[in-house]
């Protein structure tokens, strides 16, 4: 008895440490950036002498930012949702060969995003291609693929074998039963997964640091660079100038606010569109 | 055993319905399932008779389940199953056929151990399978929606919200609802893999008098390890154990005259 009630209190304690850590993060960030966030940081390019402390904001981070992200989840969405499917319904009856290919997504998944940077790189080099919205959008999405096949992958696999079967049973191909059961049954878990996708995407400094380049402007075509707010705050964050240094931190809220935003938005959407589903 | 299904009256109708032996929709013959080592099935021979609802009695694990999905092809989702032999649905062995699986699977209607109602609303449950048909006509898709949910006694119970979803529904409705749903079908066959086994007892004789309603115009395969349940329902049994058949015929026949130890046991044990 004594025992359980000090693993629960253990277990209760790094919970709640977890969402200290959190709550912690947010703080900091507030408490050392929240003087240098006004509208001028997020409505406005930076100006001349903007990284020695003169006017303008990022804007330009922000917009590279979510071009980037939403580029690169719409790609990883129209590779992954097939591919997730496929593991799911045409391969069914083979177990070893979705294993190998789970575990090849597993391996994906853990590279760390500097070598993805690198190999954009490399890509960019063998096409000739500058740093550009473009090489980002691509470099971005081959690092979240990974991360969006394997999460549609498990939400498929918590559907009820019953469910598939049911629907092969009143007379669907196995494409029917793809597109009109298993997604609209895994749909509010598929929201879940872009979303989260798009903000690894969107948090990720590594990547784009070779691939997208940095720019003080607003991308207009894809083969210009874009400046994104990971590599904002990288930036400003190394300089010596105290002003600059507090908006680094106000731009880290701004990408923040952006991750809690779409976190929020993805438990709203998944819990919107669940009222239909089997439970 | 003081059932009124077993009254001499009874015995009497069905030896004189034997002797207008109904046609069998349904044949199968040497039929074998293994996986890997394990022989599920061991040399299955039965015919189903039209019309008639045969219940698949025996312990769990005998292999009651694995011989319905043989018959509407659920078998090929599994690549270990190793199925061998003939199962003919009018007269094509839909085993060693060239026809679309689809197509063969319409014949059939499945009802399985809990509903699994699509993720979709209560009406677009039922027009799910009309659709599949090809149906396009709305007012032809709300008529058989009507129709297949008074079928099953669904009707004057969801008809004020029909949009909403199929989930709400209670568990013993969601049974109803996947029956209307594979009804809009037209099968000839229901295949039904204890459909009560999840339900309360007064859902499951909802289900089970819809059965005998429904058996004057559906053959009714039934799967069942509750040996009461067998005893109300069956116009023939078969009697499964451990991949076999042990034995075959009318109820009264089986459940009155056990010739077998295994079903004499099973008897014993299931009252």
């Amino acid at each position: 008895m004594l025992e359980e009630k000090f693993f629960i209190r253990l277990s209760a304690l790094f919970t709640y440490s977890l969402i200290a850590v959190l709550a912690f993060i947010i703080i900091v960030i507030f408490y050392k950036g929240f003087a240098a966030l006004n509208w001028d940081m997020v409505l406005k390019t930076p100006k001349g002498g903007y990284y020695y402390g003169g006017e303008g904001g990022v804007l330009n981070a922000i917009t590279g930012s979510l071009y980037i992200a939403i580029g690169a989840t719409l790609i990883a969405v129209l590779i992954g949702m097939p591919a997730a499917l496929y593991l799911n319904v045409q391969l069914i009856r083979y177990r070893r060969t979705q294993n190998t290919i789970r575990y090849f997504l597993d391996a994906l998944w853990g590279i760390p995003s500097i070598v993805y940077g690198a190999f954009g790189f490399t890509l960019m080099l063998f096409f000739g291609m500058n740093a550009s919205l473009l090489a980002g959008i691509i470099t971005v999405a081959l690092l979240i693929s990974p991360i969006m096949v394997r999460t549609f992958d498990e939400v498929l696999c918590t559907i009820p074998k019953g469910l598939h079967e049911a629907s092969l049973a009143l007379g669907s191909t196995r494409t029917e039963t793809a597109f009109r059961v298993m997604f609209k049954q895994g749909f509010p878990g598929f929201i879940t997964a872009v979303l989260l996708s798009f903000g690894r995407g969107i948090g990720d400094a590594a990547s784009v640091l070779f691939t997208a380049g940095y720019t003080d402007n607003i991308p207009v075509t894809l083969d210009e660079p874009a400046a994104t707010l990971p590599l904002a705050i990288f930036f400003q964050l190394g300089s010596p100038i105290p002003e600059v240094r507090d908006r680094a931190f106000a731009a880290s809220i701004i990408l923040t606010i952006i991750i809690l935003s779409i976190s929020l938005g993805a438990r709203l959407l998944s819990k919107r569109f669940s009222k239909t589903n089997l439970k | 055993m003081g059932n009124p299904y077993f009254s001499p009256n009874n015995s009497e109708q069905l030896r004189v319905l034997r002797a207008t032996e109904p046609e069998a929709v349904l044949r199968v013959s040497n039929l074998n399932v293994s996986a890997g080592d394990h022989h599920i099935l061991k040399n299955i021979n039965l015919e189903i008779p039209k019309n008639r609802i045969t219940v698949l009695l025996g312990p769990s694990g005998c292999g009651k389940t694995t011989l319905l999905k043989c018959m509407n092809k659920l078998t090929d989702l599994y690549r270990e199953l190793k199925v061998t032999g003939n199962i003919y649905i009018d007269n094509d062995d839909i085993l060693n056929t060239t026809a679309s699986i689809p197509d063969i699977r319409q014949k059939m209607g499945l009802l399985s151990q809990r509903p699994y109602p699509l993720p979709v609303s209560i009406y677009k449950n039922v027009a799910y399978g009309l659709k599949l048909k090809g149906v396009r006509d709305k007012k032809l898709i709300a008529f058989n929606v009507e129709k297949h949910l008074r079928e099953v006694g669904l009707w004057e119970e969801v008809k004020n919200r029909l949009n909403s979803p199929a989930s709400s529904l209670s568990i013993g409705q969601q049974q109803r609802l996947c029956l209307a749903r594979g009804l809009a079908v037209k099968p000839g066959i229901i295949l039904a893999d204890e459909p009560t086994s999840a339900l309360d007892p007064t859902s499951s004789k909802i289900i089970e008098d819809l059965f005998r309603d429904m058996k004057k115009h559906y053959t009714i395969i039934l799967v069942t390890h509750v040996l009461r349940q067998a005893i109300r329902l069956a116009d023939h049994v078969i009697f499964m154990h451990d991949g076999e058949i042990i034995e075959q015929g009318p109820p009264e026949e089986l459940f009155e005259n056990a010739r077998t130890d295994k079903l004499r046991a099973y008897l014993i044990d299931g009252n």
